[in-house]
């Protein structure tokens, strides 16, 4: 066959390829709702994470606004630490409220974020102070029936 | 005494096959070696790559469709079960491109473009057109080899990919164009389970160690076939089997590396 | 070292899986000659030519080409003399995956930093030379036998080596591409003023055109001389060759044993 026959074949082979990675990346994967360039970083600390994992989604008013970068635990406190880098282009007041949500009965958990009324905004690096922990099914179980012998018998 | 003549037997095949691995080592360091002048002529590993990668496309494609409209169906009838439909997404997606994308692509690629590499060759030897080679002061590694490699290395990624591409758009016609999976939970469920890092790039470095594998194997049969008919079609068959079995058990030593942990 | 020899074997001694193949050959080829080397089929003769090439090592002895010993050159080295030195093969080993200009050009683009313009022209010639222009355009596969191994000449002599290596150029050819192949041979080593060494079993063909002959038989040396006392030649060996005769030294029958014991025949 020709030289640029040949060229131009490989050349489609080389683009089909490399889209089909861009495609996997973007709409299968989850790097097309993923910036990082574009983002700051908040930490928090959550006295139980449940399932978070790193990567999960941060939504505020159920939009996806980040995600976990990571999640360790400090030994000092012996809490988990949950860093997240959030998009640049929300910002986010002082006392904001972070929790672990789960989406649906069974799905994946992410951070929850409800904005409070202060004035000043969160910067790089800073803490976000109020935190709500993950529900864990043991947990709420347990309470319950607490509750439960804690009522006055009728 | 047969039990010795056995023995002798297993320590005989456990030598040779230790052998030959050293020497398909020592062959792929060899390639490496002779590598600069495919590059400094990148038109040779066009060439190869058109061979190797365009000549592979339709059967890669064509599989890459069908599995993934196998995973679509499947996956539907398991997940119905459970009331979770609209997981199907993340279970099309995570199965081709963790698992079924780079290794049904590598086993497709050892069969068609590795098998034709390991008989090119091997014709070329049995056809003195390497002795020739080496006898007009060309180095028939640096020439015939390297270049056909390089060109098996960067193609399998490239095709791994594309046969996931495919396979999920298969995964999709079959769910949601043709069960009525609904199409957003399709799409939003996988995008929130695959992960790029995780998932993805390790898919892709899965391909790229097999399309590896895969071509070494290839490129070694073929120089190191007996230059006659029975000797090359015995080690067509072997460039088959032995790339095949290295696949899967790479693909069991790499996931074990990569997903294992966590 | 006679200064007018091109290539000298002194001694040489080739022994492959214990089983000797060649042994104690010496040879002179001179400058400018073209030379024959004859014997039946599994004699050595392409073993020899190998040696020569560098492509193996003797056991004993040594090969001296242009007043160096081949087997002491090391691969820069070795590979700096093989492109002095063209080789054509039995059946012409053209690359296949290239047409005839690519094969023609290959150690011009491999070797040579000549621009295109100019390669395309010394291709052309060379085609020409072998009587083959029109075909440049053609894959291996397309030609005849004998036209693929004009080709391979043209391939083998593209950069005018002082040394041409023939193995069986004649090999399955029809009387006229013989003729022709062989008058090509003849020209090329006058017009390039090289040397040649045509390794054949083909003997009224090479007869016509060689300057000097070895017989080899067994890995030795039987006989030598000019292609007329060959022809006169009244050894027993080299008359049976040269006339092909069925029975004589070589005997029809391949050492077997007892013809009545194999058919279980008791006496």
């Amino acid at each position: 066959m020709e030289r640029t026959g040949i060229d131009l074949w490989v050349g489609m082979f080389v683009v089909a390829g490399v889209a089909a990675l861009v495609m996997l990346a973007m709409k299968v994967g989850n790097l097309g709702t993923y910036n990082v360039s574009d983002a700051y970083k908040v930490h928090a600390y959550f006295a139980n994470v449940g399932g978070l994992k790193a990567t999960a989604s941060i939504k505020s008013a159920g939009v996806l606004v980040g995600r976990v970068e990571s999640i360790t635990l400090d030994t000092e406190r012996y809490e988990a630490k949950v860093v997240m880098s959030i998009d640049k282009r929300y910002q986010f007041s002082r006392d904001t409220i972070g929790k672990i949500l789960t989406s649906g009965l069974l799905g994946e958990q992410y951070i929850g974020l409800d904005a409070g009324g202060d004035t000043e905004m969160l910067k790089d690096g800073e803490q976000l102070k109020m935190t709500q922990s993950a529900m864990v099914l043991e947990d709420l179980v347990g309470k319950f029936l607490y509750s439960k012998a804690e009522e006055p018998a009728k | 005494m047969p039990a010795a003549k056995t023995i002798r037997a297993i320590g005989h095949r456990t030598i040779n096959a230790v052998w030959r691995i050293g020497m398909a080592t020592r062959f792929f360091f060899l390639i490496l070696m002779y590598s600069g002048s495919s590059f400094r002529r990148f038109h040779l590993i066009i060439k190869e790559l058109f061979s190797t990668g365009v000549m592979s496309l339709i059967i890669i494609v064509v599989a890459g469709l069908f599995v993934g409209m196998v995973l679509g169906l499947q996956g539907y009838e398991t997940l119905k079960r459970y009331g979770s439909e609209s997981a199907l997404g993340v279970m099309v997606a995570l199965g081709l491109v963790r698992e079924l994308g780079p290794v049904v692509a590598a086993l497709l690629f050892a069969s068609r473009a590795g098998s034709a590499m390991t008989a090119e060759i091997g014709l070329m030897k049995a056809t003195e057109q390497i002795s020739a080679m080496e006898m007009m002061a060309v180095h028939p590694i640096a020439r015939i080899v390297a270049p056909r490699f390089w060109a098996g290395i960067i193609s399998m990624p490239l095709l791994a990919a594309l046969f996931s591409a495919v396979g999920v758009f298969g995964g999709y016609f079959v769910g949601v164009v043709q069960i009525g999976v609904d199409e957003g939970s399709f799409w939003a469920q996988m995008q929130a389970a695959v992960d790029f890092e995780h998932d993805i790039l390790n898919g892709v470095i899965k391909s790229f160690v097999f399309g590896t594998a895969v071509t070494v194997i290839a490129l070694f049969e073929g120089y190191d076939a007996p230059p006659t008919a029975e000797g090359v079609s015995g080690a067509t068959t072997r460039t088959v089997v032995t790339s095949s079995l290295a696949i899967l058990m790479l693909d069991f030593i790499l996931t074990a590396m990569m997903f294992g942990g966590s | 070292m006679s200064a007018s020899n091109l290539v000298e074997i002194r001694d040489l001694n080739f022994t492959y899986d214990k089983r000797p193949v060649l042994q104690g050959i010496n040879m002179n080829f001179p400058k400018g000659k073209l030379i024959a080397i004859m014997g039946l089929s599994g004699c050595g003769k392409t073993t020899l030519l190998r040696l020569i090439g560098g492509a193996l090592i003797p056991t004993k002895g040594y090969v001296k080409v242009d007043g160096q010993n081949i087997h002491e050159l090391n691969q820069d080295g070795l590979y700096d003399m093989r492109r002095k030195m063209g080789m054509l093969f039995q059946f012409g080993a053209l690359f296949t995956d290239m047409s005839v200009y690519d094969n023609v050009a290959f150690q011009m683009r491999e070797h040579t930093d000549l621009p295109e313009e100019l390669i395309h022209d010394l291709v052309l010639m060379k085609l020409h030379a072998v009587g083959l222009r029109g075909t440049h355009n053609l894959m291996p596969s397309e030609l005849s036998g004998g036209m693929a191994r004009r080709v391979a000449l043209a391939r083998t002599v593209s950069l005018d080596p002082m040394l041409i290596m023939y193995d069986e150029p004649f090999a399955g050819l029809d009387p006229i591409s013989l003729t022709v192949v062989g008058d090509l041979i003849r020209r090329l080593n006058d017009a390039l003023g090289a040397t040649s060494i045509v390794v054949t079993h083909d003997v009224q063909e090479s007869l016509k055109i060689v300057d000097y002959v070895y017989f080899m038989a067994n890995g030795v040396i039987v006989a030598e001389g000019t292609p007329d006392e060959i022809r006169a030649s009244d050894r027993d060996f080299v008359h049976q060759f040269v006339h092909g005769e069925m029975d004589g030294p070589v005997p029809f029958h391949y050492p077997g044993g007892n013809y009545r014991q194999d058919l279980n025949l008791q006496a």
